[in-house]
């Protein structure tokens, strides 16, 4: 499938403004950092959560812990996919009773990534609460899920792709839009 | 992604990156098992027909224990009480647990090739849990695992296995998971439990143990069934264990840090000497926990293959007649 870069949502600069403002919404909204945690969905959710972890330690001077969650054995789509996706292994250095998580992700879509992630989260413990930060929301949610802090809204057409490139996967730090040469046509 | 298959037969005849796929799915796995709560969802819906046409309780525990953390729903079937005594062939038996719509077989079975004819036969997905005296691939699989996990490579090891090679199933699977890979295997024990040519596998054969424990970094210790007394293999146990019998004393030739492994159920005092057993060399119980992980490796990773395994199989060798 061959893609084509069709426009650059957020550059690098935005990005990290946009992360700065999440972060400085996450301790707002938890009047604080006290028995939070923040949980990166593998893969892209993780870098995000670790700047995510930058920022509120340049706000606060706090290191909150970051978690891993692998959604793989939760997808709803398994029975569907062959071969089976590689699973990578969930990490928590932290234990996740009545704590406050932050789950984090780059894009949220459908939703179904988030559920799965929630129901993996529970089988480790009872969090007080879970909240969602995500960099892109770009709608067509096919379960009640939303995010409770969004770096960037952007509505889509189905057919388009988006990726959040980071630094340390894609050696740059930006949100695009791609499309397959099909999905022109 | 390179592991694809609807069948886990032997090991023969997988790569070096098959194998390793399913170690490191094993390994992603094996947090599961200690967690509070520890089930995954990925096998809903499925279920899984543990048939064992010989007695078992490790690998039939592992199986089921590895088939309910993964969600899947289980039945068992043994050949006491089973209408197998009833003189119903393989054939036919499997037939009607295939009419129940069961997924995935493990079986079982005191001949060779049994799971072989079984992939041929029925649609469901078929996972060998040892055939006669031809492979054991999920215990070749958790001991390469432990290995790893112990040493933390498995290229350039050096592993001796000792005992009766000629009748292992484990021994054989040991060997062609090793071989892929790239370990050195060394194989000892007594002359009429060694096959003959199996040095063309490109495994080191010695008869003596010394020599064979000498810079070894992990020694697989294999059971020694004890009907082979009766049928003229060893004249007696007593015999058996001084001459073959992995102590404490004989460890010592091995390289440091050497692990030791037995598949189990063991015949302390004999294959092996109680206190190593126990010892901090031993690695056996973590065998068993590993053994779990990799079971449910196996499972998750047939479930989605694509490719049909029952293509390039290498026919089992026939029953008795060693490789």
């Amino acid at each position: 499938m061959n893609l084509r870069r069709k426009a650059v949502i957020a550059d690098a600069e935005e990005v990290r403004r946009a992360i700065l403002r999440i972060a400085h919404e996450i301790v707002e909204r938890n009047k604080g950092v006290d028995d939070l945690a923040l949980v990166g969905v593998r893969r892209r959710g993780v870098p995000l959560a670790v700047r995510i972890q930058e920022a509120i330690r340049s706000i606060e001077g706090v290191e909150v812990p970051i978690g891993i969650v692998d959604i793989t054995l939760y997808r709803d789509d398994l029975r569907t996919i062959s071969p089976q996706p590689l699973v990578h292994a969930t990490e928590f250095s932290f234990g996740v009773e009545d704590r406050t998580l932050i789950l984090v992700d780059d894009v949220l879509f459908t939703g179904r990534t988030v559920r799965a992630a929630i129901e993996a989260i529970m089988d480790y413990g009872r969090p007080r609460s879970i909240q969602l930060a995500v960099l892109v929301d770009r709608g067509h949610r096919e379960l009640p899920i939303r995010a409770d802090y969004v770096g960037k809204n952007s509505p889509t057409s189905r057919k388009e792709i988006v990726r959040v490139l980071v630094r340390e996967e894609d050696g740059e730090d930006a949100v695009v839009i791609e499309e397959t040469e099909e999905g022109k046509q | 992604m390179s592991f694809n298959r609807t069948h886990l037969l032997g090991l023969e005849d997988l790569t070096k990156e098959e194998i390793l796929e399913v170690l490191d799915t094993a390994r992603s796995f094996r947090p599961v098992l200690d967690r509070p709560i520890k089930r995954v969802p990925a096998l809903q819906g499925v279920t899984a027909c543990n048939a064992f046409f010989e007695p078992s309780t490790r690998t039939r525990l592992s199986f089921e224990l590895a088939e309910k953390r993964l969600s899947a729903d289980s039945i068992n079937f043994a050949t006491a009480g089973s209408s197998v005594s009833k003189g119903e062939t393989l054939r036919d038996t499997m037939l009607n647990i295939q009419a129940m719509r069961v997924d995935i077989v493990v079986i079982r079975h005191s001949s060779s090739g049994a799971p072989h004819f079984l992939a041929r036969n029925i649609d469901a997905r078929v996972i060998n849990a040892g055939d006669g005296y031809h492979e054991h691939p999920t215990q070749g699989l958790l001991d390469l695992f432990t290995m790893r996990e112990a040493m933390g490579k498995l290229e350039g090891l050096r592993v001796t296995i000792v005992g009766d090679i000629a009748h292992s199933r484990v021994a054989r699977s040991n060997l062609w998971g090793l071989r892929s890979v790239g370990a050195h295997v060394t194989l000892v024990g007594p002359t009429t439990l060694m096959p003959v040519e199996i040095e063309r596998t490109g495994a080191r054969v010695c008869n003596r143990i010394d020599e064979a424990l000498e810079g070894a970094q992990v020694v697989n210790v294999l059971r020694l069934q004890l009907e082979r007394m009766t049928s003229g293999f060893l004249p007696t146990l007593r015999e058996y264990a001084q001459r073959w019998g992995v102590t404490r004393e004989r460890l010592k030739r091995c390289a440091t840090g050497v692990r030791v492994m037995h598949p189990g159920p063991m015949n302390r005092g004999v294959e092996i000497s109680s206190d190593l057993a126990d010892g901090p060399e031993s690695v056996i119980l973590d065998q068993v926990t590993n053994g779990v992980a990799v079971r449910m490796a196996v499972l998750y990773l047939v479930r989605g293959g694509t490719r049909d395994g029952r293509g390039g199989i290498v026919p089992p060798p026939q029953e008795g007649v060693p490789v």
